[in-house]
């Protein structure tokens, strides 16, 4: 029994340790002081974090990154409660189809996802004759499409746990439909409202496939501008600037974790 | 409180008739309880009354207003659930105010409200607590007091009692039936329970396969059965297939020929309650009906005794006696005689 328990602890801690191996050197190599990254560190610095308030790109990225997200979220959340309510809640013939359209991007490539989009900006902008291509409501509208996967994804789980019943009482004590959803629907699944907007966010945040074929001059998300800048540079920013992504990921989710458990809901 | 009327009510589902033409009038301050098998239809009828399903053909009218099409907020029906039902993000406080403010009470009257209902169903001082932290009994006695704060004109029970263990079911049933009767509550409860039935109600009303099967007090239900279905339904009975041959003359598959209160000639079978039959090592010639049999088969249930006699090939009886001391007991394969009156049978028509 024990030997069997240390096998079963032994896997568990080589399958966390490869998890967590790239993040780990990320870190280290942040607090690197010599420009090339090379082992063994020579010493240790906070130069690069200090680097980053330098270069506007990274400034601009992260503040453009974050507003794009946060819009995003809020849209994909306004959309993608009301159709998880609808593909849970009602009997119709396109059930099943609608609700696997609207996990679809989930599974659709982000090179795929970001040149159709392209596409079809492409000719919107020509049917209609306004600007979208590169806009920063077209670039929005984009992420939406990744957002809402996860707020469907995780509103339905947790409308699964909602007994129905309780619906039934409010209207039974006078509440009608909207008052019942408000005070009786929305409260009980709002674990799984938050968890689907911090992973939604998250998503749009880290997203550089797509976003790749919707950005504009002078409108660069994060991930992009790390990119670009990976192309000319090496030295330990990088590693600085997902340092400080990295870290206020964690804040989300620990934020989030004080209010919603999340291992109840993922 | 107020009088309920249900008139000629039908729900069809495609084909499929749920409700078939179900009329019923529960008068202010009775307790009638619907009782069948699962899908007889009765939650069904119920939920009509609620508002939660919409009728197919019929009418519903509370203290004489027609709420057939009218959605569940605007009816003053409370409402207890199978499940309960509780807001689990509101305290027991809250769950109780949630109908008072919807209908927009003070909040001062509110407060009050709630604090008298919760002395009513013995939960003073529960107020700040959320519905996990109660037992079941505790949760239970919530979902009536929220139902009873709004002072509805008609009270709905969904079977009330079918998630409680067996002891507190019993304490529970006398204490919703000593609150309806001392407030006057115009009741309607469902059950498939008939033990629960039989306390608690006024009336009865036995349903199968969506429609009204009787309508009648314990003893009509007990002592005359409308049809071979009551009879099987509330109580037991043994029944023995066969032929009226003559009005008051049975005839079983088996052969027997019995002595029986009334009947049309024609294929029919005869009901007869097992604790009706008298049971004796000889003949019991001051019966209407005496015959030689064998025991096949004895349940022991403590106080009192069943017992299986074979009266032919195709006629089986059972038969239940008290389980008094010294009294006749016998055993399996032991050659006995029971009898009956004519007047304790009833004749079924198939």
């Amino acid at each position: 029994m024990t030997v069997r328990r240390a096998a079963l602890n032994t896997a568990a801690a080589l399958g966390l340790l490869y998890i967590l191996t790239p993040l780990i050197f990320v870190v280290w190599l942040a607090f690197f002081r010599q420009e090339i990254p090379s082992f063994p560190p020579e010493g240790y610095s906070l130069r690069w974090f200090a680097a980053i308030f330098d270069e506007p790109k990274f400034v601009n990225g992260f503040s453009l990154s974050f507003q794009v997200g946060a819009l995003a979220t809020a849209i994909g959340l306004a959309l993608g409660v009301p159709a998880a309510l609808c593909v849970t809640r009602y009997q119709f013939r396109m059930r099943t189809p609608l609700a696997s359209l609207l996990l679809m991007p989930l599974i659709v490539p982000g090179v795929v996802l970001g040149t159709s989009m392209y596409v079809f900006h492409v000719n919107l902008e020509n049917a209609l004759d306004v600007d979208v291509l590169g806009t920063f409501y077209a670039l929005v509208a984009g992420h939406v499409v990744i957002v809402i996967p996860w707020v469907v994804r995780l509103v339905t789980a947790s409308l699964a746990g909602v007994d129905r019943a309780t619906e039934e009482a409010a209207q039974n004590l006078g509440a009608n439909a909207w008052v019942t959803f408000w005070r009786i629907t929305l409260p009980a699944i709002r674990p799984g409202i938050v968890a689907g907007a911090l992973f939604g966010f998250v998503t749009s945040f880290g997203n550089l496939e797509m976003s790749l074929f919707l950005v504009g001059p002078g409108r660069t998300t994060l991930p992009i501008v790390i990119l670009q800048y990976l192309e000319w540079k090496i030295d330990p920013t990088i590693a600085a600037v997902s340092v400080v992504q990295i870290l206020l990921i964690g804040i989300a989710m620990l934020i989030t974790d004080h209010y919603v458990k999340l291992a109840r809901i993922i | 409180m107020a009088q309920l009327e249900i008139q000629n009510l039908v729900k069809r589902y495609g084909d499929f008739h749920a409700v078939r033409d179900v009329s019923l009038n529960v008068a202010d301050g009775e307790f009638l309880v619907l009782l069948g098998p699962s899908g007889c239809g009765k939650t069904t009828t119920l939920r009509m009354v609620a508002g939660f399903i919409e009728p197919t053909a019929g009418q519903v009218r509370l203290g004489g207003t027609d709420v057939t099409v009218l959605p569940p907020w605007k009816r003053n029906a409370g409402m207890v659930f199978q499940s309960y039902a509780l807001f689990p993000h509101l305290t027991v406080a809250q769950n109780v105010a949630f109908g008072l403010e919807m209908r927009k009470v003070p909040r001062a009257d509110i407060d009050k409200r709630v604090e008298e209902t919760l002395a009513l169903v013995r939960l003073k001082g529960y107020g700040a607590r959320l519905p996990r932290q109660l037992s079941g009994g505790q949760q239970q006695r919530v979902a009536l007091a929220r139902a009873l704060a709004i002072r509805p004109d008609v009270l709905l029970l969904d079977e009330p009692l079918s998630n409680l263990d067996a002891k507190l079911r019993q304490e529970v049933r006398v204490e919703i039936r000593e609150l309806q009767q001392k407030m006057g509550l115009t009741t309607v409860m469902v059950t498939h329970d008939q033990e629960e039935a039989l306390t608690m109600a006024d009336r009865l009303v036995v349903m199968n396969e969506g429609s009204v099967r009787q309508v009648g007090s314990q003893r009509d239900l007990y002592e005359r059965p409308a049809d071979r279905f009551v009879a099987g339904f509330v109580g037991r009975s043994t029944f023995l297939d066969g032929t009226v041959e003559a009005p008051g003359r049975f005839r079983t598959e088996g052969g027997l020929s019995l002595a029986c209160a009334g009947g049309t000639p024609g294929k029919a079978s005869l009901s007869l309650r097992p604790e009706r039959i008298e049971i004796a090592a000889a003949a019991l010639p001051g019966l209407d009906n005496s015959l030689p049999g064998t025991v096949e088969f004895v349940s022991y249930l403590g106080a009192l005794i069943d017992i299986h006699v074979r009266l032919s090939s195709a006629d089986r009886l059972v038969v239940q006696i008290a389980n008094r001391e010294g009294g006749f007991a016998p055993g399996v394969g032991q050659h006995v005689h029971v009898g009956w009156r004519a007047s304790a049978g009833q004749v079924f028509n198939a």
